[in-house]
């Protein structure tokens, strides 16, 4: 088991966002969770990574637990995150930016791995020298995953990264995910709106609703699933119980 | 308004006109009671009394001017946007021009640096200049010290003006109380001012923006009023007087005496400019070897860890750096530099009191970092000259040098928004072969 969350909480303030969320991830999988906004996706792993930390339960990663860890330790131990709206630092080059990735890296390894990265995303290469700020919305993202796989991590963790992109680029970046894990078997969590791609792309998913987690399964399953169906694929203003999910 | 609709496209002459009357009604508006009415004295009594004639003279100044501006700031801007487009065409060719720009920079940095070399030997027996110079050279200091928390690792620190006060008082207190040298007290103070930056961020850096703004100024207010209450320690008000005066190695710039003095040694006659000169040289080594200590702390990881977490902390956070350790070493380096200006001042002056360190010297500092363009090691140099020079250039117009300089900040404001050199040079380049396009 790679990661595991066992009955976990997290408060934000006085919102109650999980409530006791039950989620493990295998080693080589892929693995999604999807769900509205708001569900608390991006809680569950903020509170992984202990911004703020989760206020129950227990965050096992690779067998240990990493629940009350600050976050740059729970970084140390190999998991890396691709943030929600990219954050990537955008005055200063995609060189830069991918180096900064690795800063806690060995360096004898930075030419390799920037060899790697470039060879995955070849655009970067093209705009090395370039502030990143000035790379489109897609290719910003690539630079966000480049930038965390430089760290050489167990266990990457995605957030939305199919936001606010044109449909090639989603496209593309679900297809880099698959590549990630078929080729260099990277185990990767993956959370997402865009349920369609997300499930398509995943070996089993879970769906996260008002902080609790109702559905999971295999990918597969899952997107056969006539509940995902009407709550996640087909528009989504068809809710589930009393979820009003936007489309 | 019509300023507004105007900036589209070129602005036709009944538009132009039209903005300038309205300027001239707020001219008016504003004119009546500041200039149009006045009071005057007659035997004891106030008595109001007009000025028509020289509000007209402000109203049409205010519609004329206008008209004027306008028009050569639309220009400036047709001029900008056709270059704009000239190098958007070029498409791949700005990135070299960027290049080209770059060093362009690193020229004007050697030619900056040969004319403060060559500086003191053509001006030598004028020192007025040479004094003058010297206080750019310690502003630039300050300004290359606090561009290391607020360019590149922004952090807002609005009280610097206490590390150099720490800096300043320690090299006083050392050298005064316990006849330390410049020498041996300098990296005393730079440690000490250093352990200052750490008690102040260690509690405070959890803050961001805004709140560390002001904790950082009731941190250089407190510093002042301790040195200003304390006086068993810090003399009070009354200052530390008669710190001892850095030396030649060893050698004091003194008229001839019992002991080798600076001249009899070198057999010149005595001067009291070769301590002038002396002390600029000094000021320029330490400006220097700030320069290069921060240049190299750049390409390192550290020094680009200070600009992501600039970027983005909570990215920086996620790659498993540890924020608060970044954050204050920016914050302990950039105070141990402050310092060691302090340490300088001190010994430049011969007396301190705490009249020195107001919050106006952070602010000039502060102004210092923001107009050079943020994290511009050439920028900060630049603006120095333009915030120290500024003020002295006004002193022949008397009291209207602050109108001057307000002028010039404005008018810097417009045309360099983000500062005089904003241009980031990136500080790691791709070398693997056939690569970085």
């Amino acid at each position: 088991m790679m990661l595991q969350l066992a009955g976990v909480h997290a408060h934000y303030g006085p919102i109650h966002a999980l409530k006791g969320v039950e989620v493990s991830v295998q080693v080589g999988e892929v693995v999604t969770l999807i769900g509205a906004n708001g569900a608390g996706k991006s809680t569950l792993l903020m509170s992984l990574f202990g911004q703020p930390p989760a206020s129950a339960g227990r965050i096992i990663f690779d067998g240990e637990d990493i629940t009350r860890l600050p976050t740059h330790a729970i970084s140390r131990r190999g998991i890396a995150l691709v943030p929600e709206g990219r954050r990537i630092f955008s005055r200063m080059s995609v060189m830069e930016n991918l180096q900064m990735g690795a800063v806690l890296a060995d360096p004898a390894n930075l030419d390799v791995d920037l060899k790697r990265m470039f060879a995955l995303f070849p655009i970067l290469e093209e705009r090395c020298e370039q502030r990143a700020g000035t790379l489109s919305g897609g290719e910003q993202q690539m630079l966000a995953i480049a930038r965390a796989l430089m760290a050489r991590p167990k266990l990457l963790l995605l957030d939305e990264p199919s936001l606010g992109l044109a449909p090639l680029y989603i496209k593309k970046i679900f297809q880099i995910v698959r590549e990630l894990n078929r080729d260099h078997g990277m185990t990767i969590l993956l959370v997402e709106q865009n349920a369609h791609h997300a499930l398509r792309a995943a070996h089993r998913a879970y769906v996260l609703q008002h902080g609790q987690i109702i559905l999971s399964g295999s990918g597969r399953e899952l997107l056969a699933s006539p509940e995902v169906r009407a709550a996640y694929l087909e528009g989504g203003h068809v809710a589930t119980d009393n979820c009003s999910a936007p489309g | 308004m019509s300023a507004l609709v105007s900036a589209a496209g070129a602005p036709t002459p009944a538009e132009r006109f039209r903005d300038a009357v309205g300027v001239a009604l707020v001219a008016l508006l504003l004119g009546v009671p500041m200039i149009g009415l006045t009071t005057v004295d007659q035997g004891g009594a106030l008595r109001v009394a007009t000025r028509w004639p020289t509000l007209l003279a402000f109203v049409a100044t205010a519609f004329f001017g206008r008209l004027v501006l306008r028009f050569v700031f639309d220009r400036l801007k047709k001029r900008r946007t056709a270059l704009e487009r000239a190098s958007g065409a070029a498409g791949a060719g700005s990135h070299s021009a960027s290049k080209s720009h770059g060093k362009i920079l690193v020229l004007v940095g050697w030619l900056a640096l040969g004319i403060a070399l060559a500086l003191p030997v053509v001006y030598a027996d004028n020192r007025y200049v040479v004094d003058t110079a010297t206080t750019v050279l310690i502003y630039v200091m300050l300004g290359w010290g606090l561009n290391v928390v607020v360019g590149l690792a922004g952090l807002l620190d609005l009280g610097y003006v206490a590390f150099y006060a720490v800096g300043a008082y320690s090299y006083a207190l050392l050298s005064t109380q316990f006849g330390w040298g410049f020498w041996q007290a300098l990296p005393v103070a730079g440690a000490i001012t250093a352990s200052f930056g750490l008690i102040l961020g260690w509690p405070t850096l959890r803050l961001r923006g805004d709140y560390l703004a002001i904790v950082t100024l009731g941190f250089g207010e407190i510093i002042r009023v301790i040195l200003v209450n304390w006086t068993a320690f810090s003399g009070g008000p009354n200052g530390i007087a008669s710190i001892p005066r850095p030396s030649f190695f060893g050698l004091p710039f003194k008229p001839p005496g019992d002991t080798p003095t600076f001249a009899s040694f070198f057999g010149l006659e005595y001067s009291p400019a070769q301590r002038i000169v002396f002390l600029y040289y000094l000021i320029l080594a330490l400006a220097l070897l700030t320069n290069l200590f921060v240049t190299r702390l750049r390409r390192l990881p550290v020094g680009r860890a200070w600009e992501a977490m600039r970027e983005d902390e909570i990215a920086c956070k996620a790659m498993g750096m540890n924020v608060t350790n970044v954050k204050l070493s920016a914050f302990a380096l950039g105070a141990m530099l402050g310092g060691f200006a302090g340490v300088f001042f001190a010994a430049r002056q011969g007396f301190i009191s705490p009249e020195s360190f107001t919050f106006n010297e952070s602010a000039i500092i502060l102004a210092i970092v923001v107009l050079g363009g943020m994290g511009s090691q050439l920028g900060v140099v630049l603006a120095s000259l333009v915030l120290v020079l500024l003020p002295e250039l006004g002193r022949d117009f008397a009291e209207y040098r602050m109108l001057l300089f307000g002028t010039a900040m404005i008018l810097i404001m417009i045309w360099k928004p983000a500062g005089i050199l904003s241009q980031r040079e990136p500080t790691l380049r791709y070398a693997a072969p056939g690569g970085g396009a």
